[in-house]
């Protein structure tokens, strides 16, 4: 019996591509390790929230240090009620450096530097501070770009504080409520978008570059010369590269789930076999896609102008909904979307089969369509 | 249709586009021959070859293969024949021993013959080395080693020593020999090599511009050009370009 399967074509199609597979590094790194590093670094990068340092310009006078001349300055009086800090820089800049302690949004700290309104411009030209503070006559004036998010921001922080007596941030942030139960994280959106991307480009490079590589280099016509059964040669290569899949977001997931409790909220068995459908589904287009072309730059290219646009459209990284309105529902139709969606609606919106069935019907059903459309034009040599 | 001949090709015709790559031509093999096809590039010696292998089809015309066209017999057929390419590249990343037993399961094959096979080509002590890690030499050895893994009644082998060096192809035309030692096994060597077809082969056709030009047994084809100012003495160092050039009035790689 073991030496019948042994010596059966598909087992060794199988484990020849399985072989192929894992005794190259560059597969094993970009298939599985660079995925994961991605999460963790997106993931530590926009769940946590970092403190936030602010450069804020303080020119005209030197308001930071007490001057024998001008004692009424009112930065000066300020900072030094808030007990702020006195620094001087390595640049010779004297800066004031007032914390503002947050435990929800992360604490804000301004650093005020005197200078002088040149180094300032400078300063502001190169993005290394939003904005400028001066006094006149008792007035604290602003100089920032009313078109800049960042400068208005800090204004806002930064007038309240001045007008309130002490540092009343802290009390401002009792009246906001930071989400932080889990799913509605960015790490919980961009784990099933991961994962979803992730099986398109090992479907469109695992299975679409092998096909033409091994056209090119003659290896197609030299298999079909033998009684090697055709459909057994692409149910090899599509079995191993849904293995590969599997391992690459169970890992993926798993890492996810050590480092940011990611769960599964929905269904374990619908997510399976929409991870399975959208499997078929890049499989398909991935084999009709490589039909024809003997070419790699050929099929490099058809590769990136299939995977590029869903990757930028199908709301992987960031929603969809941030495109114009009017794209939205030719967005919602690519495969990657469909299955990207779905995985979400599974991982965090507690899915199961009656919200998932329309999608894994769909993407087996473009799975079956390119894959029969793709044997039709299918170039063995 | 019953035939004497192990490949009989009858009056085939082949067009791609505007270019007539055969046109007409007739050739019979019979069992335990060994044939070469000598021209220059582009003189329709791979058309026909592809169109005996069967990834093409003549455009008129008929090819048999052990009395069978390919139509209707491809799988009955396909275990018949044996293949080698000019330059085939295995997966880098299996060993010999694995890309034998890759190719040995397509003919329901086990692992005894493919022992059999690497002791053939020499390669026992290569078993388990990549394929990548070969040299030109021994990736054509086991090329070859893998298009007679199912004992082919026919092989068919295009130009299989182009760029190795001698003792490369001296290896490869040792292995040839012992099969043709044997005596069961037909084959079709495409090849620019006069030496190759002289070591190797019983017969020999010559085709230009998808004709066959002459054919005949290597004296035969010798004797056609004693007439030109060549001594006996010489005969032996006449080349492919030479005979071809007493056919056609031009070179080889003209």
């Amino acid at each position: 019996m073991i030496e019948r399967i042994s010596n059966s074509q598909l087992f060794q199609l199988i484990m020849a591509n399985m072989k192929e597979l894992i005794r190259e590094p560059g597969v094993l790194f970009w298939g599985i390790v660079f995925p994961i590093l991605m999460s963790l670094g997106l993931g530590v990068a926009f769940t946590k929230k970092k403190d936030v340092i602010t450069h804020i310009a303080v020119v005209g006078q030197n308001h930071l240090m007490p001057q024998p001349t001008d004692t009424s300055s009112l930065l000066l009086s300020f900072l030094q009620t808030n007990k702020a800090s006195l620094e001087k820089s390595s640049q010779g800049f004297i800066s004031r450096r007032l914390t503002i302690p947050d435990d929800k949004l992360g604490n804000t700290t301004f650093i005020f530097q005197a200078m002088d309104w040149q180094k300032a411009m400078v300063l502001l030209k190169r993005g290394n501070l939003n904005i400028v503070l001066d006094e006149k006559h008792g007035i604290i004036q602003y100089h920032f770009d009313p078109m800049n998010p960042d400068a208005q921001l800090i204004y806002l922080k930064l007038s309240k504080m001045f007008n309130a007596s002490g540092p009343v941030i802290r009390e401002a942030n009792t009246e906001i409520n930071p989400l932080t139960v889990s799913g509605t994280r960015y790490i919980d959106f961009l784990v099933p978008g991961l994962i979803a991307m992730g099986v398109m480009m090992s479907c469109m490079w695992g299975v679409s570059y092998a096909i033409i590589e091994r056209r090119a280099k003659k290896l197609l016509r030299r298999m079909v010369a033998t009684p090697m059964k055709r459909s057994n040669f692409l149910l090899a290569l599509i079995t191993v590269r849904i293995l590969m899949n599997f391992v690459e977001a169970g890992l993926l997931f798993l890492v996810a789930w050590l480092a940011f409790g990611t769960t599964i909220q929905g269904s374990v068995a619908a997510l399976i076999t929409l991870f399975i459908a959208g499997n078929l589904a890049f499989a398909g287009i991935a084999i009709f896609l490589a039909s024809h072309t003997a070419k790699t730059e050929i099929g490099n290219g058809l590769i990136n102008a299939l995977s590029m646009p869903m990757m930028v459209l199908s709301g992987i990284f960031f929603s969809y909904h941030n495109f114009p309105e009017w794209s939205i529902s030719t967005i919602q139709k690519f495969p990657l979307t469909m299955m990207a969606d779905g995985m979400r609606s599974a991982f965090i919106e507690g899915a199961g089969f009656a919200e998932l069935t329309m999608p894994i019907i769909i993407l087996s059903a473009i799975g079956v369509l390119f894959f029969t459309a793709g044997m039709k034009v299918f170039k063995w040599y | 249709m019953e035939t004497g001949s192990v490949i009989e090709v009858i009056n085939v015709h082949k067009s791609f586009k505007t270019v007539q790559a055969v046109r007409g031509i007739d050739l019979h093999i019979g069992a335990g021959q060994f044939v070469a096809i000598l021209g220059p590039n582009g003189a329709g010696k791979t058309t026909l070859v592809e169109m005996i292998e069967g990834i093409q089809q003549p455009d008129k015309g008929e090819i048999f293969i052990l009395g069978k066209t390919w139509k209707g017999n491809e799988a009955y057929l396909r275990r018949l024949i044996g293949l080698s390419l000019q330059e085939t590249h295995f997966i880098e990343k299996l060993t010999v021993w694995e890309t034998l037993r890759l190719f040995a399961s397509f003919f329901g094959i086990g692992k005894e013959r493919c022992e059999e096979v690497l002791h053939l080509v020499a390669m026992e002590e290569k078993r388990k080395a990549w394929v990548v890690n070969l040299s030109g030499g021994q990736r054509q050895r086991l090329a070859l080693g893998i298009s007679m893994l199912n004992n082919p009644r026919i092989l068919l082998l295009d130009e299989p020593t182009t760029g190795l060096d001698p003792n490369a192809r001296r290896e490869i035309w040792a292995i040839l020999n012992k099969l043709k030692d044997g005596g069961q096994t037909s084959m079709i060597l495409t090849t620019h090599y006069m030496e190759e077809a002289e070591q190797l082969c019983d017969y020999i056709v010559i085709i230009d511009h998808g004709k066959i030009l002459k054919q005949g047994t290597l004296n035969d084809l010798l004797g056609e050009i004693l007439d030109l100012p060549v001594k006996p003495a010489e005969i032996r160092k006449i080349t492919l370009d030479d005979l071809f050039t007493s056919l056609t009035g031009r070179h080889l790689n003209d």
